[in-house]
């Protein structure tokens, strides 16, 4: 606690960038960001109210998660930008893994993270990626060593707390040579009238012959039904392939926030290496999700694959955005991009925004969309059989993702599941 | 980043601002609509990369000089000028031939139930349809529009009658000529009454290298059950930069068949907006791309449902892309929230042919009604090459098997034109396409 005291604001910002005058423009750039400064502040009482409320969120992270610590998931608990605890640590040292809060990571490894930090997502990136560098505080380490099978998974889990805070955490997960790791992320934060900010910057590294499979439940709070409250979530999740046939996955169920605006990417350096992006996102009351991916083929032999499925209900928005470009030296490249919409009601959206950029002839691109809305048929072959129309629409939206729940370790398989049952309760009927 | 926004005018703005004063006392009609449309591109400026419609087209760096708007030819100068024999010449019932902007001449008979009026006279006399130009809201705010309507010189109001069944093509044919580059700017009006059904063909034809840059627009107005077929022919001169402007505003039960064929031109752009106004409507808008060199060409399609029921659109886009050109397709289809049973189907597919050619897709949807059925697909590769191989191993030469492949690809865009003459000398300018890309192979063989 006294060491999370004891690092000066500064000190934090100076590791991800040297050239302190960024922080000037981008403030100038958008003033209203006002939450930021004020999260700063509440920084320091939020360390002990939630270590005072540890017990408590603990208990639910395993509700969460649906396992037991004992099932050897390793967690890594943020609170409020903070990370309250993390697990063990003793255990996964033993096989040369590193998983700590990067505040730890900052005092113990600062080596590693002055290598990484930075290189993947840039803090000239984007807006809130540069606040993010500016301001953060917590999150996540991660560091498999040369040929190392991470032997169980890994997990953090974030809550905000605190009213009218903002959270800024940076995960940065490195996968040496051959080794994998499966790094699972869950979020939730209870309700509140106000509208919180959720800024995270996830940095992802793989070098030759590794694989990162990094899944995402997110279920902040959406606000009510009239849209007052919830989360304002603007992520930044980049992965970089730099080594021969590495692979990052993203698998990624969105149920929750106010407002989402996500894109996790790869960045496809490595020859032969391989990007997956598996989504699905639940919008319902009067949610907007846009979210997508962008595959960035830049060496030779690269794939990847993208499936989208977006639900939409209520008076929800629902976009995919997503971006797949090939380089002039990418040959070979291959993608393909499926991407549903399913309509809930009459009063939402669904919109499609693919951006498909091949600068080489031998790069094959496929693209397809689809919306649609819940066919009569299905709904009436399920009523008739007993089910009420709420579980029959719950039945074929769970169809309708299942390809991507199959992607999700099996513990958050069954939550995304319900999880999707729950965010579309009310829609119906 | 904080980038300060500033006033600052490239020179072909500045150039376009300063002529526009005088320029609009010596134009036809009323000078308001035009003053208008230029506060529209005042605002904008030329469209650049930041410009999310214009991302893959920079206009604003194509166009560094502004060329002079073309003055109206002589009759020298328009003889010079038609003396090329146009690839459609002979095909339309009644031909209408524009040279620089300015109609020049008008052949064959103008079917019953068709009036046509020059747009400069319709301007001039305060032609009653004119109240009809620029109703698209869809458009309103388009830069390249704009500029059309801001500088139009001439062009054609063209009204046919409730029920006709018009005998023939209506065919113009646009011929950019001149010394030096110049700038030319013209407009047509198509006003087709309830049930009535026409054939309206265009051809753009500019000869030599210079750097013309043209700006067309046609706008279909179609009434109830109405039955529009389009089909436009872009030859431009080689330098050219051509925009070009679709606006369709589509009634009740009407039935509208589209198809662009772009060949030539350093950086086209052909946009279409389509409305569906009225329940019911069907909409298949074609474009068949074939590019070389270090050409870029641009379609870019909005297509709004706006109407229950919906209707039914259909979009295919065939590009062809060789040395290092570049393709760029953008569509969208919009489903307003009331536009039930929409059935949209849009699809951009992409060859490229050699290692430098580049092809950007954005096939967008905007869906706002629960019940439609819409779907989008875009591709782009190279040439199967177990296609290739299949035809290779049947003796077929390489460069035979890569026009075969090709011709069908791209003809699958110019199919659905339903006039046999018209749709064979597509045919034929795509095979003429293609014999001049075997030549230069052959010659690139020898050497």
């Amino acid at each position: 606690m006294s060491r999370w005291r004891s690092l000066p604001e500064p000190t934090w910002a100076r590791v991800s960038y040297p050239q302190i005058d960024f922080q000037d423009i981008y403030y100038y750039a958008a003033p209203k960001m006002n939450g930021a400064p004020k999260s700063l502040d509440e920084v320091d009482p939020a360390i002990l109210d939630a270590y005072k409320k540890l017990g408590i969120p603990l208990r639910e992270q395993e509700i969460l998660a649906g396992v037991e610590p004992q099932n050897r998931v390793a967690v890594d608990a943020v609170f409020d930008s903070v990370s309250v605890v993390t697990t063990f640590r003793a255990e996964l040292a033993k096989a040369g893994v590193i998983f700590c809060s990067i505040s730890d990571a900052l005092q113990e490894h600062p080596e590693l993270v002055r290598k990484y930090i930075g290189s993947v997502v840039p803090v000239t990136d984007n807006y809130y990626a540069t606040l993010n560098s500016a301001v953060f505080t917590d999150g996540s380490f991660v560091y498999i060593p040369k040929g190392v099978r991470c032997p169980m998974e890994l997990s953090t889990y974030f809550r905000i707390n605190e009213k009218n805070t903002g959270q800024f955490e940076r995960t940065l997960i490195i996968a040496e040579e051959g080794s994998y790791v499966s790094y699972l992320e869950g979020c939730t934060a209870p309700q509140r009238d106000e509208n919180q900010l959720h800024a995270a910057v996830v940095e992802l590294v793989t070098m030759d012959d590794a694989e990162i499979k990094y899944s995402t439940v997110q279920n902040w709070y959406p606000g009510d039904a009239n849209g007052r409250g919830g989360i304002y979530n603007f992520v930044t999740k980049r992965g970089d392939c730099r080594g021969k046939n590495s692979k990052i996955s993203w698998t990624q169920v969105e149920t929750g926030s106010a407002i989402t605006w996500k894109y996790p990417s790869v960045i496809l350096r490595g020859e032969g290496s391989r990007g997956e992006f598996y989504s699905i996102a639940v919008s319902n009351g009067m949610q907007q999700v846009d979210s997508g991916t962008k595959m960035i083929h830049l060496g030779k032999n690269t794939t990847s694959r993208i499936i989208s499925k977006g639900i939409s209900a209520g008076r929800s928005q629902n976009t995919y955005r997503g971006l797949v470009s090939a380089h002039r030296k990418a040959t070979n490249a291959r993608n393909f991009t499926n991407c549903d919409s399913l309509l809930i009601g009459n009063q939402c959206g669904a919109h499609t925004v693919p951006y498909i950029e091949s600068k080489t002839s031998t790069a094959t691109f496929e693209h397809e969309a689809t919306t649609s809305k819940i066919s009569e048929d299905q709904l009436f072959y399920c009523m008739q059989r007993g089910l009420t129309a709420e579980e029959s629409t719950a039945l074929i939206v769970n169809g309708f993702v299942k390809d991507v729940l199959q992607q999700l370790p099996m513990e958050f398989a069954v939550e995304a599941q319900k999880l999707i049952s729950i965010s579309l309760e009310g829609s119906v009927g | 980043m904080n980038v300060k926004v500033t006033t600052i005018r490239t020179a072909a703005e500045a150039a376009l601002i300063e002529r526009f004063p005088a320029l609009k006392a010596g134009l036809p009609g009323p000078a308001a609509p035009r003053e208008q449309a230029f506060a529209t591109f005042m605002a904008s400026g030329l469209p650049n990369r930041r410009v999310e419609a214009w991302k893959y087209t920079d206009l604003r760096a194509a166009m560094r000089e502004a060329a002079p708007l073309a003055p109206k030819p002589d009759a020298a100068q328009t003889t010079v000028a038609l003396k090329g024999n146009s690839p459609l010449a002979g095909q339309g019932a009644v031909t209408l031939s524009f040279v620089n902007g300015y109609h020049v001449g008008t052949e064959g008979t103008v079917p019953s139930g068709v009036t046509i009026v020059p747009l400069a006279e319709a301007l001039g006399s305060g032609h009653p349809l004119l109240a009809r130009m620029g109703t698209l809201a869809l458009a309103q705010g388009d830069t390249a529009l704009a500029l059309n309507t801001a500088f139009m010189t001439d062009g054609a109001v063209i009204h046919v009658a409730a029920g006709a069944e018009v005998d023939g093509p209506i065919a113009l044919t646009f011929v950019t000529a001149g010394p030096s580059a110049i700038a030319t700017a013209a407009r047509v009006l198509m006003v087709v009454e309830a049930g009535a059904k026409v054939l309206l063909v265009e051809s753009h034809e500019g000869q030599g290298k210079l750097a013309h840059q043209t700006n067309t627009a046609v706008e279909i107005i179609a009434g109830d059950g109405a039955d529009v077929q389009h089909v436009r022919l872009g030859l431009n001169s080689e330098g050219a930069v051509a925009l070009s402007t679709l606006t369709a505003d589509l009634g009740a039960a009407t039935s509208l068949t589209s198809v662009n064929v772009a060949l030539t031109g350093a950086m086209v752009r052909h946009q279409v907006y389509a409305r569906f106004s009225g329940g019911d409507a069907r909409a298949q808008i074609n474009g068949a791309t074939l590019l070389q060199g270090q050409q870029h060409a641009d379609s870019t399609l909005v297509v709004e449902h706006a109407a229950e029921p919906g209707g039914e659109s259909r979009e295919l886009f065939r590009t062809i892309i060789d040395d290092e050109a570049s393709g760029v397709f953008q569509g969208k289809i919009i489903v307003q929230p009331h536009a039930q049973k929409t059935d949209g189907r849009m699809a951009s597919n992409a060859v490229l042919l050699s290692q430098g050619a580049a092809m950007y897709n954005k096939p967008e949807l905007e869906i706002f009604a629960d019940d439609v059925a819409c779907a989008h697909g875009a591709t782009c590769g190279a040439l199967d090459d177990e296609l290739l191989f299949y035809l290779m191993s049947r003796g077929i030469s390489k460069a035979e098997a890569e026009a075969l492949m090709i011709e069908s690809f791209v003809g699958a865009a110019i199919d659905d034109i339903a006039h046999e003459a018209i749709r064979d000398v597509l045919h034929g300018l795509v095979q003429e396409w293609l014999k001049v890309r075997a030549a230069r192979i052959n010659a690139g063989a020898g050497v």
